[in-house]
Formats: structure tokens, C-alpha cells, sequence
């Protein structure tokens, strides 16, 4: 499993890459691997508000259903469009083709909680033990 | 406390991811649901499911006592046959799914699901007062039970076995196998029964004979999304104490006419001249998503129903399910929507079974890819 250095990470198992004010927002290659064969996504509309810790999607293997919670806060600016169709390619590429949406920050500040690379592979390593 | 199945270090070193199945520790995948289920689909898989049970029912009186106890005629059966059948209670709800195997006319074989071990056989044993010339032994630890399905099954392991037939042999060196051309994934295939010191050495040898011929291990999740497309009932979802063979669409399997009482038959007769109230309809998606068990069925915003089974097809490439329903909404054609997580999504009640060896309903090759629409 792969866990990129320039990239933030949720104990929900999430990913967050972070320009400026705009955060982009994945599932991570442990996320991916756990749910096994990804069948099904479901993302919110452009425009939409999220908010840290809570569920702005779906994501459905053939056996399991896992919601999609969002690292920050912030307006949904741009979705993945043409994943839905194709939710594999999150089985494949969960972190460059795989990316599910670009949000707008309310608060840049929250991006501080989140976990780096190393300190999220010490949680998984701790949540599996 | 959880239970191991004799196989246990061989799924963790083919890297099977495990999880908790009726309190046994059971790989619910390998490689992957999809991959093992289009191996199965087109070639073949093995499966573990040493975690099912299996009585032992001897004596002059074994026949006697298994005709009381379930609803199929057993007396139809000659040595070496197997039956699909149920244990029933008073009320004409299922205890469990079966099959019953006859080795001679005074020894049977009980398999049971893995979940109901101890309710069946104490239903069983509860019920053996009136028939003193029955031994009934629970064999279920020292018996491992494999599954190889799929078309290549019968290269693998050849034979000339009719479905619902086996024989008593060894093969590939492990003595004392029970092969039975039976299963649970709408495949051609066998199960095979070996007592549990030998059944690594017979995992390892099909593995390797069957290698040439794209066999792979298959876990429970691709047991489950492949015998649900073969629209096969599981304890726990379609079938429970409260469900009776009739709605579930298993009459076939209850013998009204048999020369034998049995229990559950009056219940049944009377819910026959009832006549049913609901019954369970397979359904495929035609709005995008995925129906799991216990999402309510709803016309408009009514409910009206429930799902019993959903999942993803791998075959179909949509959502899929059982559900119950009341009888007027049970016709083919018939629409509805499935509540998915507050969201209604449109479903199509459509023939069963979804999937039948070598040939699909026309009503599915629309859009399709070929390769996949086998």
C-alpha cells in the first residue's frame, strides 16, 4: 500500500491534497483496499455545502456500503464527474484519477488536525492490531 | 468464541481476508468478490464450507423419522441420491434448509447451515422420542465439506455423476470422500465431504489440479453474490422460522401427498387454501444503485415490502435483490422503488432465476457487454 508524503490524511481513511485555500479530497489506498471491488459512488452536487467530519458521499463494494466524510469544511467547487460511471477506477488509482471532489475552504485552520503520512501509518497499524 | 475450519492457515496464507460467518473465522475473499465470482461464472472456484453442519441419521427407523421431519418425499431417493429439502416447524415456518443424503436404506445424512448447528439438531433430537430405532450423531466436527463449481468442475475432477448424485471413494488420494454433483451457485459442480485430518491435503491437491484450468479460491462473498443470481434462498434472509416454503417459491419442495405425516403439513394446507398473502420477487435496478437486505420497498412513498438479499451483480452488472411483497405487485414488469438510504430508486420485478447456466433472459442483453453477458 502506497500513502503519498504530500498528502493529508482522516481517521475516516480519507486523503487530502491542499493548494492555497482549495483542498482535493480522496479515499486512501488502505479505504480502497478494505472495501475490496468498488461498484458504486455517490458524490454531492457542485456547489454543495460540506462540513469536517460529516458524510458527503458513498462509496458501495460488492458486500460492503461506507459513507465518504468530508477532512474540511468548506463549498463543494468541482466534482469528479465521470467517476461515478467508472467507480473502479478507485480500485486502480485512488489517488490521482481516483480523486472524488475539490472543495473551497471555510476554514483553512482545520487542515492542522489532520494526520501526514507517517503519523497515518502508525494509525492503521494501530487500528488493525 | 469463534471456530476455525481445519483450513484456516491455508486461506491466511492465500491471503484470505477473514471475517466472522456464524461464529466461524471464514475467508470472505481472496483475490477479490468480482474476480472470484466471474472464476466461478467461467471457470471454476473452490470454497470452504466445512463451517456447515452435517448429522448422521442410522438405523431401521431412519427413514421413518427423516419423512416426519421434513416436507420432501424421502422415499423418492435410492442409494446415493441427495435432496433438497427443509426442517419445518408446527407452523409451517422453515428451521432451516437442507439436503438429505441416503448412503443405504438405513443411513442418512442431514447437511445443515452452519448458523443452525445447534437449533437443528436439537429440533431433530427433540423429535426422535417416537422413533427409538434411529442414531442420531452430530458428525459436524469431524467433517470438512469443499465446493468446486464451475464449468470446468467436471475436467478437474472428472466423473459421470447425474446432479444430485454422489459417490463414496477416495480421490486424489484422500479415502472416504462423499462427491455429490450438488451446489449453490447455479454452476455445474460438486461438494465433497472428507473427515477434517484429510481435508488440507484434498484443498492443496484440487488447487493444483485445477490450476491449468483457471481454478481459483473463492471466499464467501462471491458464494453469496453467486447464489444470489441463481435466485437461491439463504437462512437469515429469504427464509427464517416466520417464513413458509410457499412465499419463498420453494412449494416444489413440500410433498403434500406423500404417504407420510410430517410436521408442518396441516399448517400448510391451510395456508395454501388461504392463499399466499406476499411472496418473494426478484428485482433488478433500473435507477442506479445497489438494494441491500432490510431496505424497505415502497410504491411511491408506501411501504409495502422489504429486501431479504441485494447486492451488486458482477454477471448483470447492476443491482440486483429478493425481496417480500404483497401478491399483486409480485407479476413480471411490475415497478417499484427501493429505499436506498432515504432515496428512492426504481426497480423492475424480473424472471427468476437472473442468472441460468449458459443462457441469460433476453430482457438483460440490452446493453450488456458481450464477454460479460455471457
Amino acid at each position: 500500500m502506497e500513502f503519498p508524503d504530500d498528502l493529508k490524511y482522516t481517521k475516516e481513511h480519507e486523503w487530502v491534497r491542499i493548494k492555497g485555500d482549495v483542498a482535493m479530497i480522496g479515499i486512501s489506498d488502505y479505504a480502497q483496499e478494505q472495501l475490496g471491488d468498488i461498484v458504486y459512488l455517490e458524490l454531492p452536487e457542485e456547489g454543495e455545502a460540506v462540513e469536517k467530519g460529516e458524510p458527503f458521499g458513498v462509496v458501495e463494494s460488492v458486500k460492503a456500503v461506507s459513507d465518504i466524510y468530508a477532512a474540511v469544511s468548506g463549498k463543494v467547487l468541482e466534482i469528479n464527474d465521470p467517476l461515478p460511471e467508472n467507480p473502479e477506477t478507485l480500485n486502480e488509482d485512488c489517488y490521482e484519477e481516483g480523486w472524488l471532489i475539490k472543495v473551497k475552504m471555510s476554514n483553512p485552520k482545520e487542515a492542522e488536525d489532520l494526520m501526514d503520512s507517517i503519523q497515518y501509518q502508525a494509525y492503521i497499524k494501530e487500528e488493525t492490531a | 468464541m469463534t471456530l476455525k475450519t481445519p483450513l484456516y492457515n491455508e486461506h491466511q496464507k492465500l491471503k484470505g481476508r477473514i471475517v466472522d460467518f456464524a461464529g466461524f473465522e471464514m475467508p470472505v475473499q481472496y483475490a477479490g468478490v468480482i474476480e472470484e465470482h466471474n472464476a466461478v461464472r467461467h471457470a471454476a472456484g473452490l470454497f470452504d464450507v466445512s463451517h456447515m453442519g452435517e448429522f448422521l441419521f442410522e438405523g431401521p427407523e431412519a427413514q421413518k423419522f427423516l419423512e416426519y421431519l421434513t416436507p420432501n418425499f424421502v422415499g423418492k431417493l435410492t442409494d446415493g441420491m441427495a435432496q433438497y429439502s427443509m426442517l419445518l416447524n408446527e407452523k409451517g415456518g422453515i428451521v432451516d434448509d437442507i439436503l438429505v443424503y441416503r448412503y443405504g436404506p438405513q443411513k442418512f445424512m442431514m447437511v445443515v447451515n452452519a448458523s443452525n448447528i445447534e437449533k437443528d439438531f436439537e429440533w431433530v433430537s427433540s423429535h426422535k422420542t417416537k422413533f427409538p430405532e434411529v442414531t442420531l450423531t452430530n458428525i459436524s466436527d469431524q467433517t470438512a465439506l469443499l465446493a468446486l463449481q464451475g464449468p470446468k468442475a467436471k475436467e478437474i475432477l472428472p466423473s459421470d455423476l447425474k446432479p444430485f448424485h454422489f459417490f463414496v471413494g477416495a480421490i486424489f488420494g484422500v479415502p472416504n470422500c462423499t462427491v455429490a454433483r450438488t451446489g449453490y451457485t447455479g454452476e455445474d459442480g460438486f461438494e465433497i465431504f472428507c473427515s477434517t485430518d484429510q481435508v488440507v491435503a484434498l484443498w492443496q491437491a484440487l488447487l493444483k489440479a485445477g490450476e491449468p484450468f483457471g481454478l481459483k479460491p473463492a471466499g464467501l462473498g462471491a458464494r453469496d453474490t453467486l447464489r444470489l443470481e441463481a435466485r437461491l434462498s439463504l437462512y437469515g434472509h429469504e427464509i427464517n422460522d416466520a417464513t413458509n416454503p410457499l412465499e419463498v417459491g420453494l412449494s416444489w419442495v413440500v410433498k403434500l401427498d406423500k404417504p407420510h405425516e410430517f410436521i408442518g403439513k396441516s399448517a400448510l394446507i391451510q395456508i395454501k387454501e388461504a392463499g399466499l398473502q406476499r411472496q418473494i420477487v426478484g428485482f433488478k435496478m433500473i435507477d442506479k444503485g445497489i438494494p441491500r437486505q432490510d431496505c424497505r420497498i415502497r410504491e411511491d412513498k408506501k411501504e409495502i415490502g422489504f429486501v431479504t438479499s441485494g447486492t451488486f451483480s458482477p454477471t448483470l452488472q447492476i443491482g440486483i435483490g429478493l425481496g417480500y411483497v404483497p401478491t399483486e405487485f409480485s407479476s413480471i414488469g411490475t415497478k417499484f422503488n427501493i429505499d436506498i438510504r432515504g432515496n428512492l430508486k426504481l426497480a423492475e420485478v424480473v424472471q427468476m432465476p437472473f442468472y441460468t447456466r449458459n443462457r441469460l433472459p433476453a430482457s438483460y442483453m440490452e446493453g450488456i457487454p458481450r464477454e460479460k453477458g455471457r
